[in-house]
This record gives structure tokens, C-alpha cells and sequence, in this order.
């Protein structure tokens, strides 16, 4: 039982390592430049991280059940362009649900491919990433997007509003937290996501319908997606039609660092907003130093791997793989 | 004697191997020859597999010595052990389906030219040389993936035979076989021993025992039992060499009235793995199924869960005839299937005690739209005191007790969904021996509490404790269905090595 | 032939017959639909499809490989870009100004460097770390773009050098240099494929690694290989195409990823390694242009075709799975 204890030990250092780094670089960053611990830094943060939030609760579920979502992107850009359009056509009454509708059928389409037909979610997500990204293109005829009157609509209450002093993005991102939190750690779905994930084959051999199961995972994903959208296209009243390109691997990146295994069967919204918290303070961090703004890229690729390669070493007991 | 003592091509002394709790190889000592087929038996669990990665240098052994040909060596790994003359054919086969059969029987040693190009001459020269040798019905360019399972099984030995074998173990060879490739398979064997090669021959078929081997070795319980000769033994004496112990045949005799039928099947097949199958059980019974492992047994209890589709039959659940499309529609019909996997198919290793247990039901457990924590709870507060499940508390990960525990996690599971029908696959494979009798026990009581109970084992012992009456099967059919008063092991063993006689016991 | 010879070579030439279909269609659609008065077969119209199918299938080479060895690599676009950054600029650094037009073939090197270096690095973390391909190639597409917004921000870098140029546009034998590239390194990755020791073990590897490695075959450097040549080969392609154009944008090579791997595994590979090949990823290729080539003649405009294309990968999975899918009896889960 002794290499048992060292297998728990290192890997609760993996897990308690990020945090516990994330600590050290907090301080560090306050150290260097006293403005990344005001108030204002610390809630616009907040706030500029909700959008990416949002999404990675979502895909939260998604990874949680064994499976990937790379179209989490293209879609928010497909969302954001459709509600900024129907808004001057039919208004925005009527606008949020019908992008709500289209991007639900988005999920469901990706959901009925995954988890009925059992096609393979990388490369499943990775051509409704470019279908999608044409229909986008499509729809919008390569125009960027703007609402035509900004200030006599009550639409930008969800990106610009506020209640009680905190901003709506926040609020909103709090909210679904709480709520999908509690569905995936409370509920009978959430169980079961948690069964398919950790091993498909025994959740059907106790009766858990993993179709089913996946499906509903692709369209509370694609939700998300429409709620982010939504706080987007109220925050900036007008999107290019690339608005959330490349937002796919953050999301993924804070999934991650959040500790949910992309094996499955791991992870938690708690965890996923700690994630989501770290990589936008990363990226704050990094701009106030200085850095370009690029650099985060670079910085979030490093820290997928590192962050992966972690969680494979603690599980395996060993840091260099073996693989001959 | 008049024969000169040739001098054993394979020989091992005193090999000791244990594990954390069980001594699987207790100081096993015996040789093989050069040219004779050497058969290798023992019950499930003797020792046999452990002394074939012993000798393929799958594990070291903590004591004793191997020699070849004289001379001892040590293996690091599988590729020493071939390097030294020993190859294992073993019963799953493992090739690269894409690729040709040349290139699976050098694989990881394909000839080479210049520039590191592939030598296809030189390559299939040899391959076919070899596959000649075999008498194979195919060439070096075929692609395995189109070749059938026996000549499969062929390009495994053209693999073996890369190098100059002195020795070749064959695990259950014929599993998977018909007649007729069997007979091919035979000649490839007696060719080999015309070469001097030394054959182990792992096997439970009595028929084919006695049909090609020239001497037999029995373990039992890691034990070496003794060495005869093929032509001086029947079935018989083998058996009891292979038994020997004295059975507990004790079972709390059957004190309770046998309730009405809860499962009858009628007529089952499913192509190539069951044909024909009928039988019943009642509330307060144990039906046993006895076989070797492609008997069909598992297939049938996949086939009653829901996971495979019968192609021709009936199943009757309380006298009504029911199609079973998914484990979800067994389990609302009452059938519940503790599988043969516990880690693969029984439990999500991830998830805590608790949670696995409750899976089946979780749509049921529910305060308004969330899980009733506390009623779970009470679950598995029940199962763990009824089952005596160790476990520091019900938020352990699965992962982290022991098999026995395991198990019993599994069991509790489906006894709470209070089953018409439980049907039990392998219930004490891999487990210690005190938790063994509990699980036994327990099966018992079940059917004592009124439950229509099927055990499907491999373990003779464990069959003959539990069940109050035995299916035994071979190559997908119920070869005999005895009683618990008229079975013998010596019948039971006959009846599942295909030696269907109507022979009173 | 041998039972299920004869449905592998129908699955094998399935590719071709799709493109002898394209161009029936899109001739006889083109002469209702078409604006322009052309003929859609028309010589210089398939010649121009070869050389424009060139960029992405000499990437879909290297993929072929990565992909029987039983990995993939996402990070393809972004190396491409890289390549072609450092191609134009590097022949206006000041360590060259001495070389004249010497400089093309030293920004060459540089560029091809660039691509088998950052290849190289996806293979050695792999092998190293032991992570999945598709999450270090995946994190290498968000890193490596990185790097290329990195070095001009969102401007274009552009370069025109008139003797690259001139040899970019240059016709062998009435072939473009871009495609007489395509064929080579079709021609090339074919032979390791199919006739190297490398090829073989790599395909062993994908088909069933546990095997492989019981046989001893190394896979960690023989992967390690397969990327450093697939990050070459993306270098290779930006050079074929930037020598001609002369100006690349920080988002150029975006979803060429993808494109190779439809064109892959339209030609046959299966995503789990062990199958696939090179004249098969060159069919998927001039499938895809020709769809590409095909809409455009018949007047859909271009988003709609990345629309078709991404539905087409979709169709492809589903009837590969079809057709792999066993018959009753089988274990359903």
C-alpha cells in the first residue's frame, strides 16, 4: 500500500500545486505592480472573465462525460452576430429567443452526432467549428455587426447593466454557476454525467442512458454559449464576426487548470470557475507587466500542457512516460 | 528402460512465486523433452498461467531456476525469454491487423537495405519459408485483418518460429477453432516436435489430452502434483490428480419451498456463440453454469441483460414473454446482472461507495428534483452491514478497497433493486479467500430469502457450494443439467470437455 | 482475391469514383449555372486545381503519416504561418544584406528549419511527457499563433523579392513549380510509407502499440520523427506558396488543419492510426479543391463552402462508422 499513499500524495500535489502557484504568482504580481491588487483591477477581472465563464461551464459538463467541445467558439460568434442582427429586425424581445433557439439546435445537432451516432468529439466539433464559422460568414455576408440606435435599447443591460453595485456579467456568471453547480453535483443528470465520463461501458451496464446523457451535455453547453453570447453582444453593442475566435482552447485551458481530467469522470463548476478565475488574472497579470497581448497564448499553450501533463504524472506515479 | 535419458530441452526447478496474500507458485518443479508435446493441467487457478509468464519472462520469479537446454538462464522480459528459445503462443492474439503477415512475424526485425528500406525480398523469402513449414494456406503478403482466426493463430507461431524455438507453450489453442482447423493446427504441432522442439500444451479438453500429448503435469493450488505418462492414465486419474482435495460439499440443504418459475428461456440462440439453450430457475433457487471460458455461458447472461440480441429464442420473466433491448429494459423487468468485469463493467472506480451503489436507481432517489442524499445514505448504511463491506466511509473511492470489497459493493448494487432474477458472473474471481466463503454464503441466503439466483464460474469448487442444480455447458450448447445430489466432479468435468455422455454418475 | 479484399479495395478507390462524380456534376451544372462562359474541365482550369491544391496537400503528406502512426497534429496552420513569417522577413534582415539574391535559399533554410524545429518539439513532448497528441498539438495551435501575432501584431509581414517570384511563377514541362512539389513529396512520403523500415514500424505502432512495443520497436522516437517531418512539411508548403505571393497575414493558415485532416481521411485513413496513404490523402486533396473549385463555378459563395466542407468531414465519419459497424449479436455499449 505504500506506493498507494504516493500516488495520492503526489497527485494531491498536483491538484493543491496550482492553487498553491497560483498563490505564489498572485503575490509575486502584487509585488511588482500594486495596481493588479486594487479593487478596480481585481473586479474588472472579474468581469472581462465572465464571457470565457460562462462558456466554460458549459463544456464543463462536456469534458465531465468524456468528450470534447472545440465549437464552443464559432458558435459564440455565430450567436453574437445572429442576436446583433434580429435586434434591428425584430427587436430584442423577440431576438434573444430566437438566437437562443438557433444555437440550441446548434448543440443539438452536435449532441445527436456524439452521443447517438458515437462520432469522434474532437473531430466532430473541430468541422462544426468551420461549418459553423461559414454560416457565420453566411449569414453575416462578412459585415461586422452594430446595433443601429445603442442607447435607446434596453438590450445592453446585459453586458453594461448593473444590480446592487455589481456588474450584470457578473452577476449572471454567479448565477448560472450557482444553478448548473448545484445540477451537477445535486440531481440524478448530473450522476449520471459523472458515470458516463468515468466509465461509459459500467454506466450502461447500470442502466444509465449515455446517449441521452451526452446529447444533454452538447445542449446545455451550447446554452451557455448563448448566454455568453448575449453578454457579449450587450456589453459591445456591435461584433466582428471573428468575436470568439479562438475562445474554444481558453476555455478548454481554464477547464483544465480548473483540474477536470479531459478523460473523464472529473471536475467540478467550483473548480472550473477557480480555473477561469486563474487564467484571467494570468492574462491580467501579463498585460500589466508589460507583456504583449499575445503572449498569453503563448503562456495559456504552456500551461495546457504543464497543467495536463500533471494530472498524467500524478496518476501514473511518474514524471517521464515510459512510452519506450 | 531401454530409451537413453535424453536431456530436457526446457527444465525448472523449485519455482516459487508470490503475490501480496496468495503463493501462486509453490516450489514447482518439471522438465519437457526435446519432440514431446507435454500437457499442462490443473483447475482454474492452480498456478497454470503464472508458471507460463514465469517461462515467458513476463514476471521473476522470487525462487528457483529455469534452465534451457542444459544451461540456466534469466529473463528480463518476453523478448529475452524468445531470445533464449522459449515463445508463448497466448490466447489472445496480438498483430497488427493492417499490416501484412510478413511484416506481423518480423515485426520490430523487418530486414533492412540501404537508406532504410524495407528488404521485401529477403522478407518474404523467409516468411514463406517458414509458412511453408507450416503448411499455411496463405502467403507472406497477406493482410492479417482478411486472414481467419486460425490462420490468425498461424502467423503467432510463424512469429515464434523467427528464431530457432527449443520450446513452445500453447495457451487453450483451440478455443477458438472448428474441427477442422483443429486438425491443421495438430500438424503444425507434430511438425514441430519432429524437429526437436519441445511442446507445453495448456489445455482442459481431456479429448485432445489424450489425443496428441506424450506426458501430463498437474498443479493444483501451485503445488506440482506429479508427472505421468499419456498412455498409462485415463480421464479419471486425472481428474483426481487435478481434485484431489476434499470437496466441502456441505450446503444448508433445501429447507425452503421452491417458489414458481421467475425465468424460463426457451430455445435461445445467437449465431455462433449459444444455440439451442433452454432452462429455468425458480424463486429460492441457484442454477450454477459450469463451462470453459467461450462456453457461451456469459454470452447468455449479456444476451438476458439486454446487451445482446438473440437470434432466435424466447425469455419468460414470470411467465411472460418479454424482448429485452437494453440493460435499462432488464432492470425494469427485474434482472440484474452482476458482471464479469467488476473494474471494467461493475464499477465506476472514480466515484465514491455510495454513488456506485445507488446508479441503477438514481432516478428514483429524488427529494423534487434533487438526489435524497439521506435516502442513499440508508442504502448503503443496509448493503454495508448485510454485506460487511470494509470501507473507512461511503465517500471512499471505489478504486481504493479491496476486490473482495469491490465485489460486494457490485452485489449490493443490484440487490437493492430487489431483483426477480439475479444473475451472477464470475462472482469470486480475483478475490481472497475468506471473502470467497462470505460471497458463497450470501449466495446461498439469497435463495433462501426467495430469490431466483444463476452463478455462472469456472471454479468447480464454487459451483458445486452454491448452486442447487448445475448447466453444464460446451461450444454454446447445455451439454447436461444435473442435479445437486446426483453430480460428480468427475461427470461435471466430463460433461464440459465435450465428452456428452448419458453415463449415470 | 480474399473475403473483405474486395469491399477494402471498393473503400480504397472510393475517392476517385467521388471525384469522377465532382467533375461530372460540375460540368454539367456549369453550363446552366456557371456565369463565366468556360468550360468547367477546361485544361488550364485542372492544371490551376493541382497547383492550388499544392499548400494543403503537401501538408496532408505529413498528416498521413502522424495520423497511421496513430496520433494527429492540430498545430499545422500555425507552423505554416510561422514558416512563412520567417521566410519573407528573414530576407531583410541585415546578416543577409550582403548575399543578394543568395539570400532566397538561406531564407529557405530558415523557414524550413523553423517548421521541422517547432515539429520536432510537439514529437519530443509527446514522447516525453507521455500527454496525448491532439492536446499538445491542440495547445501548440493556440501557442504557435501566439507567436505569430506576436511578431507583427495583425499586419501582414510581405516581402517581394522578383527573381522568388519569378521562380515561384515558373512552369516546368507546362506543370507549376507548386505542383511538381505536390507530386514529389507525394511521391517521397508514399515511399516512406510504404517502403521504409520507419513507415512500417510507424504504422505497427498506430495499428496496435502494445504489440509494437513487445516487439521492440521504439515508439517515442519514431514518433518524435513523424512531427519533426510534418512541421517540415508545413514549412515546405508556406515556401511553395509565400515564394509566389510575397505577403502573409497573422491569420493565414487558419483551419488548414482541418482541411488536411478531411482530405485524409477522405482518402482512407481512419482517425485511431494504422491505415492510411499517401496517394489516398492526395486523392481527399483534389477531392476537396475540386468541391471548392466545383461551387465557386456554379456561383456559392465562399463561406458556404467551408460550410459544405466541414458537413462533408461529418458525412465521412458517419459512413465510416457505418460500414465498420458489426452485425447482430455484437455487445452493444
Amino acid at each position: 500500500m505504500a506506493t498507494l499513499t504516493r500516488q495520492q500524495i503526489a497527485s494531491a500535489a498536483a491538484k493543491q500545486g496550482i492553487l498553491i502557484a497560483f498563490a505564489l504568482f498572485m503575490i509575486a504580481f502584487a509585488f511588482a505592480n500594486p495596481k493588479f491588487i486594487g479593487l478596480d483591477n481585481l473586479s474588472s477581472v472579474v468581469r472581462s472573465s465572465a464571457i470565457l465563464g460562462v462558456m466554460a461551464l458549459g463544456v464543463t459538463f462536456v469534458v465531465i462525460s468524456g468528450n470534447l467541445d472545440l465549437s464552443v467558439g464559432s458558435m459564440m460568434s455565430f450567436s453574437t452576430v445572429v442576436v446583433l442582427d434580429l435586434h434591428d429586425k425584430i427587436g430584442p424581445a423577440l431576438a434573444v429567443p430566437a438566437m437562443f433557439a438557433m444555437t440550441l439546435a446548434l448543440g443539438a445537432l452536435i449532441g445527436l452526432l456524439v452521443g447517438y451516432l458515437k462520432l469522434n468529439s474532437l473531430i466532430v466539433t473541430l468541422g462544426m467549428l468551420s461549418a459553423i464559422h461559414g454560416l457565420t460568414l453566411s449569414y453575416s455576408g462578412g459585415k461586422n455587426m452594430d446595433i443601429a440606435d445603442k442607447a435607446g435599447t434596453w438590450f445592453s443591460v446585459f453586458g453594461q447593466g448593473s444590480a446592487l453595485g455589481v456588474p450584470m456579467p457578473i452577476l449572471i456568471f454567479a448565477g448560472l454557476a450557482a444553478l448548473l453547480g448545484v445540477m451537477l453535483s445535486k440531481t440524478p443528470f448530473g450522476r449520471k454525467v459523472y458515470a458516463v465520463g468515468g466509465n461509459a461501458t459500467a454506466a450502461t451496464f447500470s442502466g444509465v442512458p449515455r446517449a441521452r446523457t451526452v446529447f444533454t451535455c452538447y445542449l446545455l453547453s451550447a446554452a451557455c454559449v448563448a448566454v455568453a453570447a448575449l453578454i457579449q453582444a450587450s456589453r459591445s453593442m456591435g461584433a466582428q464576426n471573428t468575436v470568439g475566435q479562438g475562445l474554444e482552447l481558453e476555455v478548454l485551458a481554464a477547464v483544465i487548470l480548473g483540474g477536470a481530467s479531459l478523460m473523464g469522470g472529473s471536475g467540478t463548476i467550483f473548480k472550473t470557475v477557480v480555473g477561469v478565475l486563474i487564467l484571467g488574472f494570468i492574462q491580467n497579470g501579463l498585460l500589466l507587466m508589460g507583456l504583449q497581448f499575445y503572449v498569453q497564448f503563448v503562456v495559456t499553450w504552456v500551461i495546457i500542457i504543464l497543467a495536463v501533463w500533471l494530472d498524467i504524472a500524478a496518476k501514473r506515479g511518474k514524471l517521464w512516460s515510459r512510452i519506450a | 528402460m531401454t530409451d537413453p535419458v535424453q536431456s530436457p530441452v526446457l527444465r525448472l526447478e523449485g519455482i516459487v512465486k508470490t503475490f501480496p496474500g496468495v503463493r501462486a507458485l509453490d516450489g514447482v518443479s518439471f522438465s519437457v523433452l526435446p519432440g514431446e508435446v507435454h500437457a499442462l493441467m490443473g483447475e482454474n487457478g492452480a498456478g497454470k498461467s503464472t508458471l507460463m509468464k514465469v517461462l515467458g519472462g513476463i514476471h521473476r520469479p522470487d525462487d528457483g531456476a529455469i534452465y534451457v537446454g542444459g544451461e540456466r538462464v534469466v529473463m528480463a522480459g518476453p523478448l529475452e525469454a524468445k531470445a533464449n528459445g522459449i515463445v508463448f503462443i497466448h490466447q489472445e492474439l496480438s498483430l497488427a491487423t493492417e499490416l501484412s503477415v510478413a511484416e506481423n512475424v518480423y515485426l520490430g526485425e523487418l530486414p533492412r537495405k540501404r537508406f532504410g528500406r524495407v528488404d521485401w525480398k529477403t522478407l518474404a523469402a523467409r516468411t514463406n519459408a517458414i509458412l511453408k513449414k507450416l503448411k499455411a494456406p496463405f502467403d507472406a503478403r497477406t493482410r492479417v485483418g482478411d486472414l481467419s482466426i486460425a490462420n490468425q493463430q498461424m502467423v503467432e507461431i510463424a512469429r515464434a518460429l523467427t528464431v530457432d524455438a527449443r520450446a513452445v507453450i500453447f495457451d487453450e489453442p483451440t478455443a477458438s477453432l472448428t474441427d477442422a482447423e483443429k486438425v491443421v493446427l495438430f500438424d503444425v504441432i507434430s511438425d514441430l516436435t519432429a524437429d526437436g522442439v519441445g511442446i507445453i500444451y495448456i489445455s482442459h479438453r481431456m479429448e485432445e489430452i489424450f489425443k496428441i500429448t506424450d506426458r501430463i503435469t498437474v498443479l493444483r493450488d501451485g503445488q506440482y502434483q506429479g508427472t505421468v505418462a499419456t498412455r498409462d492414465v485415463d480421464e479419471e486419474a486425472v481428474t483426481q490428480m487435478m481434485i484431489g482435495r476434499k470437496l466441502d460439499l456441505s450446503r444448508s440443504a433445501l429447507d425452503h419451498e421452491l417458489g414458481e418459475v421467475a425465468l424460463e428461456v426457451r430455445g435461445l440462440s445467437c449465431g455462433e456463440l449459444y444455440r439451442d439453450v433452454s432452462f429455468q430457475v425458480r424463486r429460492g433457487e441457484v442454477l450454477g453454469f459450469y463451462g470453459l471460458v467461450g462456453a457461451g455461458r456469459t454470452e447468455i447472461a449479456e444476451t438476458l441483460f439486454g446487451l445482446r440480441d438473440p437470434s432466435a429464442g424466447e425469455i419468460l420473466i414470470d411467465g411472460e414473454a418479454v424482448r429485452i433491448r437494453s440493460p435499462a429494459d432488464a432492470i425494469a423487468r427485474g434482472v440484474s446482472l452482476v458482471p464479469e468485469d467488476r473494474k471494467g463493467q461493475g464499477l465506476v472506480l472514480g466515484m465514491n461507495c455510495r454513488d456506485n451503489m445507488t446508479l441503477p436507481q438514481v432516478d428514483d432517489l429524488k427529494a423534487g428534483p434533487f438526489m435524497a442524499e439521506g435516502a442513499e445514505i440508508a442504502i448503503f448504511d443496509q448493503y454495508r452491514d448485510k454485506l460487511d463491506i470494509r470501507t473507512p466511509g461511503w465517500r471512499q473511492k471505489v478504486g481504493n478497497l479491496s476486490g473482495g470489497n469491490q465485489q460486494k459493493i457490485v452485489i449490493g448494487k443490484w440487490l437493492s433493486m430487489h431483483p426477480s432474477v439475479l444473475i451472477v458472473d464470475e462472482p469470486t474471481r480475483g478475490i481472497d479467500v475468506g471473502s470467497k466463503s462470505e460471497i458463497h454464503k450470501l449466495l446461498r441466503a439469497l435463495a433462501a430469502q426467495g430469490y431466483a439466483v444463476i452463478v455462472i464460474s469456472s471454479e468447480m469448487p464454487e459451483v458445486l457450494h452454491v448452486s442447487d442444480r448445475i448447466a453444464a455447458m460446451y461450444s454454446g450448447r447445455i451439454m447436461r443439467t444435473f442435479t445437486a445430489d446426483e453430480v460428480t466432479e468427475d461427470s461435471l468435468i466430463q460433461a464440459i470437455s465435450g465428452l456428452g455422455d448419458d453415463r449415470a454418475a | 482475391m480474399h473475403k473483405g479484399r474486395l469491399s477494402a479495395a471498393l473503400k480504397k478507390g472510393a475517392i476517385w469514383g467521388f471525384i469522377v462524380i465532382e467533375l461530372i456534376f460540375f460540368s454539367i451544372a456549369g453550363e446552366y449555372l456557371s456565369l463565366s462562359g468556360k468550360a468547367f474541365m477546361d485544361y488550364d482550369n485542372m492544371l490551376l486545381l493541382l497547383k492550388q491544391s499544392a499548400p494543403i496537400g503537401i501538408i496532408a503528406m505529413g498528416m498521413s503519416l502522424v495520423m497511421i502512426n496513430g496520433n494527429i497534429d492540430l498545430s499545422v496552420g500555425a507552423i505554416f504561418a510561422i514558416a512563412a513569417i520567417v521566410l519573407l522577413d528573414s530576407m531583410t534582415w541585415p546578416i543577409f544584406s550582403g548575399l543578394g539574391d543568395w539570400v532566397i535559399p538561406a531564407a529557405w533554410l530558415l523557414a524550413l528549419a523553423a517548421g521541422t524545429a517547432l515539429g520536432a518539439l510537439n514529437g519530443l513532448i509527446v514522447w516525453k511527457t507521455g500527454v496525448d497528441a491532439f492536446i499538445v498539438t491542440l495547445g501548440a495551435m493556440l501557442g504557435y499563433r501566439g507567436i505569430v501575432f506576436m511578431f507583427n501584431g495583425e499586419n501582414p509581414t510581405s516581402h517581394l523579392n522578383w527573381t522568388l517570384v519569378d521562380m515561384a511563377e515558373a512552369q516546368f514541362l507546362g506543370i507549376h513549380t507548386p505542383t511538381w512539389f505536390l507530386l514529389g513529396v507525394t511521391l517521397a512520403i508514399w515511399f516512406v510509407m510504404t517502403q521504409t523500415v520507419h513507415g512500417r514500424n510507424a504504422a505497427a505502432i498506430g495499428d496496435n502499440r502494445e504489440a509494437a512495443v513487445n516487439a521492440g520497436i521504439r515508439v517515442g522516437p519514431h514518433m518524435m520523427i513523424n512531427f519533426a517531418l510534418i512541421g517540415f512539411l508545413a514549412a515546405l508548403s508556406a515556401v511553395v506558396f509565400y515564394s509566389e505571393s510575397g505577403s502573409v497575414n497573422p491569420n493565414d493558415g487558419r483551419l488548414y488543419e482541418l482541411w488536411v485532416i478531411t482530405a485524409v481521411v477522405l482518402g482512407g485513413a481512419r482517425i485511431s492510426g494504422g491505415s492510411g496513404s499517401a496517394i489516398g490523402a492526395l486523392g481527399g486533396v483534389i477531392a476537396i479543391q475540386l468541391l471548392r473549385k466545383g461551387l465557386g463555378h456554379i456561383g456559392v459563395d465562399t463561406s458556404t463552402v467551408n460550410l459544405v466542407i466541414g458537413l462533408i468531414l461529418i458525412a465521412v465519419l458517419i459512413l465510416d462508422r457505418q460500414l465498420n459497424v458489426k452485425g447482430k449479436g455484437e455487445l452493444r455499449v
